[in-house]
């Protein structure tokens, strides 16, 4: 597989690396001229020196091939969604992973077509979610290109789900449960199966549905 | 009429003070409240200090009901997301973006983004100028024996 990376910060330069361990074919490109020295004694003719966002740039990276993959991770969402632009719709590359640094600026990412993304703060507030008992309702996965997310939800005594069957449930259109988690053993939701107190309970719905998914298996 | 100037530098307040004495109410965004200067003692218009990346900056700056956006900060890239959002997002027809170079500035025009490249206006006048020149023929030389 031939990748090409843009951006030489710690991320680019760890999936480099890792990329060429496992015999795939790639470039890095970064514009600070420090950086690339760095880049340049560790990875010699495969790391260049210029700005990303440059079409001559690019081309020089080889990126008319086009390369199986192009990774936007510089430190600035702007150029990692001009990149991906460019990338896709210029030059056809057919899978563009961007990383989004402020997490503010996801939606100019959903705006411009830009999937998948990856974002360390959002992931880190994910994690503090699943911390915080406060939260009732967590995001596990999110399926962009899918327009759908999986979430968990604790089922307690003062629930109103609780006691109910699944099919009994009035859950929102566009919303489906995936399976109940209690006892440590997790079974496929399904019509008959009754929700209990204490049970996890995994769901899949569209972006949008959470409060009224709240509201029938809560009541919060 | 109403126009968003984002980006208030030396291109941006001009256009700003431009519009507003033709009558447009005009809102001018930029980072540093500095840029506020720009526009001379007499302002009236609106000046909000805040990133244009920020849709809550533009929304504050009132793109809802904008009839046109100019954006020209001084980075390329950032007029490229900032021009997109607000043409997809905030569906102002009517926006023009400032873009330095060429190359980008030809690939998101042909993706129905205005930009406006002054390196290439640069380019042309330059080279149209030297062509005009009136310069006068030189003697011809002697052949070389």
């Amino acid at each position: 597989m031939y990748v090409l990376i843009a951006g030489g910060g710690k991320a680019g330069a760890n999936v480099m690396r890792t990329l060429l361990r496992n015999g795939h074919e790639a470039t890095i490109i970064e514009q600070r001229r420090d950086r690339f020295e760095r880049l340049e004694a560790e990875f010699e003719h495969q790391a260049m020196h210029g700005d990303a966002t440059e079409l001559f740039v690019l081309e020089k990276a080889g990126i008319k091939r086009p390369p199986d993959l192009v990774l936007a991770l510089t430190g600035d969402d702007e150029d990692n969604m001009v990149i991906a632009q460019i990338a896709k719709e210029k030059y056809g590359v057919g899978k563009v992973i961007a990383r989004v640094n402020d997490p503010r600026n996801q939606p100019h990412f959903d705006l411009l077509g830009i999937s998948p993304t990856v974002c360390a703060t959002s992931s880190i507030l994910g994690l503090v979610e699943h911390e915080v008992p406060e939260h009732d309702l967590i995001h596990l996965l999110e399926l962009r290109k899918e327009n759908l997310e999986i979430v968990e939800v604790q089922i307690d005594k003062s629930s109103p789900s609780a006691g109910q069957t699944v099919e009994k449930l009035r859950l929102p259109e566009g919303s489906r449960l995936i399976s109940i988690m209690r006892d440590g053993k997790a079974e496929i939701a399904v019509g008959s199966t009754e929700l209990q107190p204490g049970d996890q309970v995994l769901a899949i719905l569209q972006p949008g549905k959470e409060d009224e998914l709240r509201r029938i298996l809560l009541k919060k | 009429m109403k126009l968003i100037v984002i980006g208030c530098g030396r291109v941006g307040s001009t256009i700003a003070k431009r519009f507003a004495s033709d009558g447009w109410s005009v809102t001018a965004v930029d980072e540093n409240e500095s840029a506020l200067s720009r526009l001379g003692e007499n302002w009236t218009g609106g000046f909000i200090v805040g990133h244009g990346m920020d849709a809550s900056v533009l929304r504050e700056a009132g793109i809802e009901d904008a009839d046109a956006v100019v954006v020209a900060t001084d980075g390329d890239n950032t007029n490229l997301i900032i021009g997109q959002v607000a043409q997809k997002r905030f569906g102002v027809d009517c926006t023009v973006v400032r873009i330095l170079d060429p190359a980008r500035a030809d690939f998101f025009r042909e993706r129905g983004l205005r930009t406006i490249c002054p390196t290439s206006t640069a380019i042309d006048a330059l080279t149209d100028a030297v062509r005009s020149c009136d310069i006068p023929q030189r003697p011809l030389e002697e052949a070389p024996v």
